[in-house]
């Protein structure tokens, strides 16, 4: 009699999570690559301050939309269409948005699969903090702190308070920060945060070194400062769930011609850069907030009885099967295969019954067979690849 | 479709001695009366025991009752769609996620097949039923068939005139009304036919010794595996009858034929249903019948023996050495077969049965069934009403004739009723027992006194029987003859009796049309000024999952619920009423009592998107998940021991008021009881949050739901559905 009957009623669930990339919600999915951008300004001259990092978007062919914060006509949405691909904040003294922009409309963008760019700055409004706090990032309480570190700071002309660091504590992800590695310290002028422990995607990008702290640099050091070392997060990035991604730097000043074109020399080091890291590293990390690397996609998604290419409904206990799928990585203009040893594929009902390590044939299909364990059940199938700066994927298939 | 075809054969069988005593009584004039008589009672008996059953349709519409019903209903549409193959196949992905249930092996099929075989026959015959209807006539149909066995056993343990009390008795207890009225599909609406039908072919079998009447009782208890658990009662029932009757010294070549025969044929037949199968021959609860199998054999062996030696002396000694022997490897085999688990040990469901208290200690899934709980004295009295006293009076009747048809009657009087006082549901076996014992009572009492009241005129007449009034009652008459006033007393005892009868009568509509056929899906109450109340919030929740939410979205609620969501609302869920895996269940249980952060990490693994709960706060709904909740404690606390019963109570009483165990305000069920409800005002001059089936006024008035969002409410908040939000996207 019991005869062994059907076992796998499945969904597959495919998640890949990458460390870096860019995602694809509101975009056509075979273009994750953001196109419109909206740029909100306290002042409208920080348009030419910051010049070279708007022409570098606009020259990898980013359409941005320039508004002043408190601009009464600025909609994100419209008839409940999202207007723009992206959201850069380089107000940090902004009070309130102009026009429907509120909180919960960034957050809501944001929640939409939509990406953003924030950056504080010393004297960051309730509002920008509020924005950071809602994304995992909590900027040091004292409105007027900043990070000082009397044994990283750049060599710079005058003596000064040591607010203007030079930092190479960067992540450790080409997927993030581009293959090409960094070589000059980052520069970087701004209040610190820290990342809140219960969250875990947020990321720090850039570091103080374990001589910062933070503190107002006018006024005496009475209490011990709340904010030291490593702890502090100087640029971090958060990619939600749905893949949206995002950057949050303390600094406006790390994005301005300024420090991009000055050269940069780190107390106590002898080298001497003519030019700072914070051009390549705001590139770099502006394509992978912008989605222009690290999205991976998977389809095809198929499993069948060896033997057979139809897709059954159902297996019988002990059966064997067959599972593939391709994945392609986003390569900012193509999909391009993405090769990996690491992926696995789980055969799943409440724990894993089969774990099993896909075999690729470096064109982008993964490949695996099995036998169905002796258990009845409603299993699926579940892919999670968590990486660096990759997107998730998540499928599913019945 | 086999076993239906099975039932139709004993049908047949009986019809057969009804046929020749209507072709012999058509001579004589008077027994052509009486006979006359006799079918147009049974005739109308049978239509009012399918009558009866009809309030709940007139009183709200034709639909199917309860929770177990809508898994039958559910899995006799999947039958009539896919057909008996699929059907026998079936994996079920929408219960009991994710892990499913096989349910062509896990479920008595009698009743679906015996649905489906209607609903075929019907669609034959081109009447274009709908499945539903014939789901919901399914178990007054077969009530209506029951009094016909009733009667036929009737007049195999008495006579006729008894038989057609009993017929009359039963198509109205209420005992079995509860679980028979239309739309109760539930399987011991066929079983307690079945159960009958095999009880009387097995007495008939013993009566006439006859191997064809073995046959049929065999079949019959075919019918009654594969349609009802409670199947493991007649198989314990008839070794114990044998067993007496062998003590007794009534064993005959009879009584040999029709055992052997039954439990032979019975056995083959019976593991033919999947879910029983070998367990047949492998688990304690069978064993007895096969150790009177054995004992049997032994028992003519002997015999044989006896005959051959004709030595009192030599047979002694050899008897001697054979039972020795012979128990000695029976108790050998039966532990062995234990110690290596071979012979499963007895159920927990069996034990409680023998043992009231098991079930609170070990099991409480088992225990926290209503129905499972020991009958209270009230509900005896509700069911049987006179029967009850009747009951002792057609026992005294039966010692005073002893057959080996009597014996068994008592035997399954006393011992049903035994089992109906451990539990409730258990008053159901017991009410054909009951009716036929009464009803000899009632019949041999009142030929008794009409043969008083005639003196001298013949003793037949309505509904008393033939001329077969034996010996002793004409004694005892004669006897009476010498009382003075006999004649008025009998009259006056008669007019008691009819008294006594119509009230019966009264008394079981009354019980019907009141208590036994509300769907309790729709639940009706009586308004302020008398006039009905109609809450059908259950099946606007249900509605409501089926028209929006996703097709595959997964429902967690308490078990009870799950059969209903499944069949009405089309959506997987969690666990539902066949409570087959514990720790399922235990893990739901878990999820209810914890914090809600707790419960959001258990939800999550299990793919939980709706929970669904049941609150009768607002209406003063008694039986809602809140007054349910201990049992999940229990139940989750005995598979998690980080659920601890006492966190729940304070000082040993459970109250949902202020001075209610912090644990309690918090856990997630009650935040999903109360949730807003401290806004409400229930009644007039009670403050907001008050509690009308609690009667007391909430603890917890402002919650606040961090993981879940109300979805959807029903208008007199009977069912609330939340929504599991998906994890927080930038955290």
């Amino acid at each position: 009699m019991a005869a062994p009957k059907s076992v796998a009623v499945f969904f597959a669930v495919l998640n890949l999570i990458s460390l870096l990339p860019f995602i694809a919600f509101s975009f056509s999915p075979d273009q994750p690559t953001d196109r419109k951008i909206l740029v909100l300004l306290d002042d409208l001259s920080l348009k030419s301050s910051h010049s070279i990092f708007f022409n570098t978007l606009q020259s990898r062919g980013f359409d941005l939309d320039f508004k002043l914060a408190d601009d009464p006509s600025i909609a994100v949405k419209r008839y409940g269409q999202y207007l723009y691909d992206g959201l850069v904040l380089f107000s940090p003294s902004a009070d309130r948005f102009g026009g429907s922009l509120n909180i919960e409309g960034v957050l809501d963008f944001v929640d939409s699969g939509h990406d953003l760019i924030l950056a504080g700055d010393s004297n960051a409004s309730d509002l920008i903090r509020n924005i950071a706090a809602e994304c995992g990032v909590e900027f040091d309480e004292d409105t007027s702190a900043m990070v000082i570190d009397h044994a990283g700071y750049a060599v710079s002309e005058t003596e000064g308070d040591h607010t203007l660091i030079a930092s190479d504590e960067f992540i450790q992800s080409d997927v993030i920060l581009g293959s090409k590695k960094l070589e000059a310290p980052v520069l970087f002028k701004g209040i610190g945060h820290s990342l809140n422990p219960e969250n875990s995607l947020v990321l720090k990008v850039l570091s103080a070194s374990s001589s910062a702290y933070s503190a107002n640099p006018t006024s005496k050091l009475s209490n011990p400062p709340s904010l030291t070392g490593t702890s502090i997060s100087l640029v971090s990035v958060v990619q939600a769930r749905n893949n949206a991604r995002i950057m949050i730097s303390g600094s406006l000043g790390l994005f301005s011609n300024r420090l991009f074109r000055s050269g940069v020399q780190k107390i106590g080091s002898l080298n001497k850069y003519e030019k700072s890291g914070n051009e390549q590293f705001v590139t770099e990390l502006s394509k992978w907030i912008f989605h222009e690397r690290g999205h991976l996609k998977a389809v095809h998604l198929k499993h069948n009885k060896i033997g057979e290419t139809e897709e059954p409904s159902i297996y019988r206990i002990n059966d064997d099967l067959e599972f593939s799928v391709e994945i392609f990585e986003w390569s900012g203009t193509s999909w391009v295969p993405y090769v990996a040893n690491d992926v696995q594929v789980q055969f799943y009902m409440m724990s894993p019954y089969v774990l099993k390590t896909l075999s690729t044939n470096q064109k982008g299909l993964y490949h695996t067979s099995f036998k169905v364990p002796d258990v009845y059940g409603v299993f699926q199938f579940k892919i999670e690849y968590q990486r660096l700066g990759y997107t998730t994927l998540s499928l599913s298939k019945q | 479709m086999v076993s239906s075809k099975m039932e139709k054969s004993p049908a047949d069988l009986l019809a057969s001695p009804g046929l020749s005593s209507m072709l012999k009584s058509l001579k004589l004039k008077t027994k052509q009366q009486e006979l006359l008589i006799r079918v147009s009672i049974l005739f109308l008996v049978y239509v009012l025991a399918f009558i009866a059953r009809l309030f709940s349709v007139l009183r709200y519409e034709s639909m199917i009752h309860e929770f177990d019903p809508y898994f039958n209903y559910r899995v006799t549409q999947y039958l009539t769609q896919k057909g008996f193959y699929e059907f026998w196949n079936w994996f079920d992905s929408e219960s009991w996620y994710p892990l499913g249930r096989i349910v062509g092996g896990t479920l008595y099929p009698g009743l679906m097949v015996t649905a489906a075989f209607i609903y075929w026959t019907l669609r034959f015959l081109r009447f274009a039923v709908h499945i539903r209807e014939v789901c919901v006539l399914t178990a007054p149909f077969f009530a209506a068939n029951t009094t016909l066995v009733a009667y036929f056993f009737g007049k195999e343990l008495w006579d006729s005139g008894a038989g057609l009390v009993a017929a009359a008795l039963i198509a109205i207890c209420p005992g079995y009304i509860s679980r028979s009225v239309a739309g109760s599909y539930d399987n011991e609406g066929v079983a307690i036919f079945a159960l009958l039908l095999t009880f009387y072919l097995f007495v008939k079998a013993v009566n006439t010794g006859s191997l064809a009447w073995g046959l049929a009782s065999a079949l019959g208890y075919f019918y009654m595996v594969s349609a009802w658990g409670g199947y493991v009662f007649i198989i314990n029932l008839i070794p114990l009858y044998v067993l007496v009757l062998l003590i007794t010294g009534r064993y005959s070549m009879r009584l040999y034929v029709a055992y052997n025969c039954m439990y032979v044929l019975g056995t083959l037949l019976a593991m033919q249903i999947r879910f029983v199968g070998f367990q047949h021959v492998q688990s304690g609860e069978h064993m007895a019948a096969m150790g009177m199998f054995f004992l049997m054999q032994v028992f003519y062996f002997l015999d044989w023996v006896k005959y051959l030696l004709n030595d009192p002396k030599k047979f002694h000694s050899f008897l001697r050495i054979t039972v020795t022997s012979a128990v000695g490897l029976g108790a050998i085999a039966l532990g062995v077969g234990t110690a290596s688990g071979y012979i499963s040990p007895w159920t927990g469901r069996f034990y409680s049965l023998l043992d009231p208290t098991y079930a609170k200690d070990h099991i409480p899934i088992i225990a926290s069934v209503s129905e499972h709980q020991p009958t209270a004295w009230s509900s005896f009295m509700f069911d049987f009403h006179i029967l009850l006293i009747l009951f002792p009076a057609g026992l005294y009747f039966c010692f005073k004739r002893l057959s080996d048809a009597t014996i068994f009657i008592v035997m399954y009087g006393l011992t049903s009723m035994y089992f109906a006082g451990v539990m409730v549901r258990l008053i159901l076996v017991a009410t054909p027992a009951v009716c036929l014992i009464s009803a000899i009572a009632v019949s041999a009492t009142v030929k008794n006194l009409t043969q008083l009241v005639r003196a001298k005129s013949k003793p037949a007449s309505g509904g008393s029987g033939k001329g077969a009034a034996s010996a002793k009652v004409l004694s005892k008459g004669s006897l009476d003859q010498s009382m003075p006033f006999q004649k008025n007393g009998a009259v006056a005892l008669l007019l008691g009796v009819f008294y006594l009868l119509s009230r019966y009568a009264i008394h079981c509509t009354w019980v019907t049309s009141e208590a036994y056929s509300s769907p309790s899906i729709v639940l009706a109450a009586r308004g302020a000024n008398g006039n009905r109340v109609i809450f059908d919030d259950y099946r606007e929740a249900y509605f409501w999952l089926r028209q929006n939410t996703p097709p595959d979205a997964k429902v967690m609620s308490w078990w009870d619920y799950g059969y209903q969501i499944t069949a009405m609302g089309n959506r997987t869920v969690i666990v539902d009423n066949n409570t087959w895996n514990n720790t399922h269940i235990a893990t739901v249980g878990r999820a209810m009592s914890s914090y809600e952060d707790e419960a959001y990490e258990i939800m999550r693994s299990l793919d939980v998107d709706y929970v669904l709960v049941v609150f009768g706060g607002v209406t003063g709904y008694s039986s809602d998940d809140i007054n349910k909740f201990l049992w999940m404690v229990r139940i989750g606390g005995g598979v998690f021991p980080v659920i601890k019963e006492p966190d729940y109570l304070v000082n040993g009483e459970y109250r949902v008021d202020k001075g209610a165990a912090p644990k309690m305000l918090n856990c997630l069920m009650y935040k999903l009881s109360y949730y807003r409800f401290g806004e409400l005002t229930t009644e007039y001059g009670k403050p907001p949050g008050y509690d009308r089936a609690r009667g007391v006024e909430i603890g917890n008035k402002d919650i606040k739901l961090e993981h879940l969002e109300e979805a959807f409410t029903t208008s007199n908040w009977i069912v609330r559905i939340y929504k599991v939000k998906p994890p927080n996207n930038r955290w």
